[in-house]
């Protein structure tokens, strides 16, 4: 099951590990990508925070935390292959993971009938 | 919520051909235009580059300029006083590039001036092309009628593959040289068909009526070497081409030496020429080309993969605290898989090779200063 934030980051919950990606949506928005920025494994981010940078040919976007937490593992494949947000961003296009700071933080994310609501 | 000021964005007579082929529509210098078809920017860049992009340029304005003595002359020596260009010198069938200028020596526009014979044809920018019509009628309406052609559509063919696409409906086409331009029967369509464009490839440019535009069109996209290419993939190639984007590279505040345009400048124009000056800012502009600009337009290449774009201020090689210029255009080089880059630097640090520092979130980013353009040029030029 895929928690969502309006500001269309998806998150998948295992145990106190959340990973974290961009929606769909959101890749097809900002089109073909050629530059993501991951965060530092070991860095600690607020809710809300820029955690990474994803690049499309015509515009830089930020992607925040979805919810408190550290950095325990990189996706070190989209650095070299940003394409791979793209064609399959709820899957192996995943940017980074969270060890969750906040479990009730949890319960301000979205379920995917309400995020999907907040795009058509 | 934001209210309804903004005048509604006006359509080209291709409007429904981009909506029917899915493109992603966007705001455009007034206008509603393909930012990028579902192909996506990447394939229709490298597209463009390997065969042909076709792109709807029909936003710019097509300006023509009648001479009311009924000799050309009159028209060319009349729009000399508003460009540096050598536009008495244009023979019959040629196009050159040349700038509007102000009196401090800023561009006002960029734009093709081209000869037909008994009238001058400019194309402008959209963004620009009110004030242009409006500058042109200011100063030179006593020599030359100003008719912007509102009914006519502007196609771009582009691309390695655009000579034989475009022989296929006019036998003339391979015989045309770079800033060639004719007009062309077209299979049934009457155009005026200039060999130029804004990629860097070898390419053509197409004004025809906007009624028949979405049928030739239709036509083009027969062939299966043709892929419709919108701004989002104009914009990545003519920055590798090292070509200005106006608002952004160039404006009234960046003089053509600055902008490292000089070559736009005939030697006719220049001091000690035939007809030296003459022009907005000439006074400035011809000391700068004699004496060396304050500062240029340099190439700039990011080290890693991060884009630098446009508005990022550039700090010298100690990596100072005061910037000593700025990036003016940057973003993703899709044929070179690197990131790019032109901004404005002092002339004394504008040499091939200079490491610089551009702030990326935050952070300094090393940029070397390097050869515009990206990618060669794959023109037609004539032999001579």
């Amino acid at each position: 099951m895929l928690k969502f934030t309006a500001d269309h980051e998806w998150l998948r919950l295992d145990g106190e590990v959340a990973t974290v990606g961009i929606t769909n949506f959101a890749q097809d928005k900002l089109g073909d990508l050629v530059f993501v920025e991951l965060p530092n494994v070991g860095a600690k981010f607020k809710k809300g925070a820029t955690a990474a940078t994803v690049e499309s040919v015509k515009a830089a976007s930020d992607v925040y935390a979805p919810v408190s937490g550290e950095v325990i593992e990189v996706n070190a494949k989209v650095s070299t292959e940003p394409a791979l947000v793209n064609s399959a961003p709820t899957g192996d296009g995943w940017l980074f993971k969270l060890k969750i700071a906040d479990a009730s933080e949890l319960d301000t994310l979205l379920d995917e009938q309400a995020y999907n609501a907040t795009i058509t | 919520m934001a209210q309804a000021t903004e005048p509604p964005l006006k359509r080209t007579p291709l409007y429904d051909m981009h909506v029917g082929l899915a493109a992603r529509m966007v705001p455009f210098a007034g206008y509603e235009m393909p930012l990028q078809y579902p192909a996506g920017i990447i394939k229709e860049h490298l597209h463009t580059r390997a065969a042909a992009g076709l792109f709807d340029v029909s936003h710019m304005g097509q300006i023509i300029l009648r001479p009311r003595s009924g000799r050309l002359a009159d028209a060319a020596r009349a729009l000399e006083t508003l460009v540096p260009a050598d536009v008495l010198g244009l023979a019959v069938g040629r196009q050159r590039y040349a700038l509007f200028t102000n009196p401090t020596g800023g561009i006002l526009d960029d734009l093709m001036v081209a000869n037909l014979g008994d009238h001058l044809r400019l194309v402008v920018n959209a963004a620009c092309k009110l004030a242009d019509e409006a500058h042109l009628r200011a100063h030179i309406a006593a020599d030359c009628i100003i008719d912007p052609l509102l009914d006519h559509a502007l196609l771009a063919v582009q691309g390695p593959g655009a000579e034989a696409v475009l022989a296929a409906f006019a036998p003339e086409i391979p015989s045309m040289r770079f800033m060639d331009i004719r007009t062309l029967r077209l299979s049934g369509e009457t155009g005026v068909v200039s060999r130029s464009g804004y990629t860097g490839e070898d390419g053509f440019e197409i004004s025809i009526k906007g009624d028949r535009a979405a049928t030739f069109c239709a036509a083009l996209l027969q062939n299966a070497a043709v892929m419709p290419a919108g701004l989002g993939a104009r914009d990545s190639l003519r920055l590798e081409a090292g070509l200005c984007l106006y608002g952004s590279d160039i404006d009234p505040t960046t003089t053509p030496v600055e902008a490292a345009l000089e070559w736009s400048i005939a030697k006719v124009r220049r001091t000690g020429g035939e007809r030296s000056g003459g022009f907005p800012g000439a006074e400035i502009i011809l000391g700068q080309i004699d004496r060396g600009a304050p500062r240029r337009r340099v190439g700039l290449k990011p080290e890693g993969r991060a884009p630098v774009r446009g508005g990022a201020p550039l700090f010298g090689p100690d990596d100072d605290a005061v910037p000593i210029g700025a990036v003016t255009s940057g973003g993703f080089g899709v044929s070179l898989g690197a990131p790019i880059a032109m901004g404005y630097v002092p002339a004394a640090q504008a040499t091939l090779g200079n490491r610089l520092f551009a702030e990326l979130r935050g952070r300094r980013q090393a940029v070397q200063i390097c050869a515009l353009p990206f990618v060669p040029l794959r023109y037609k030029r004539s032999q001579v």
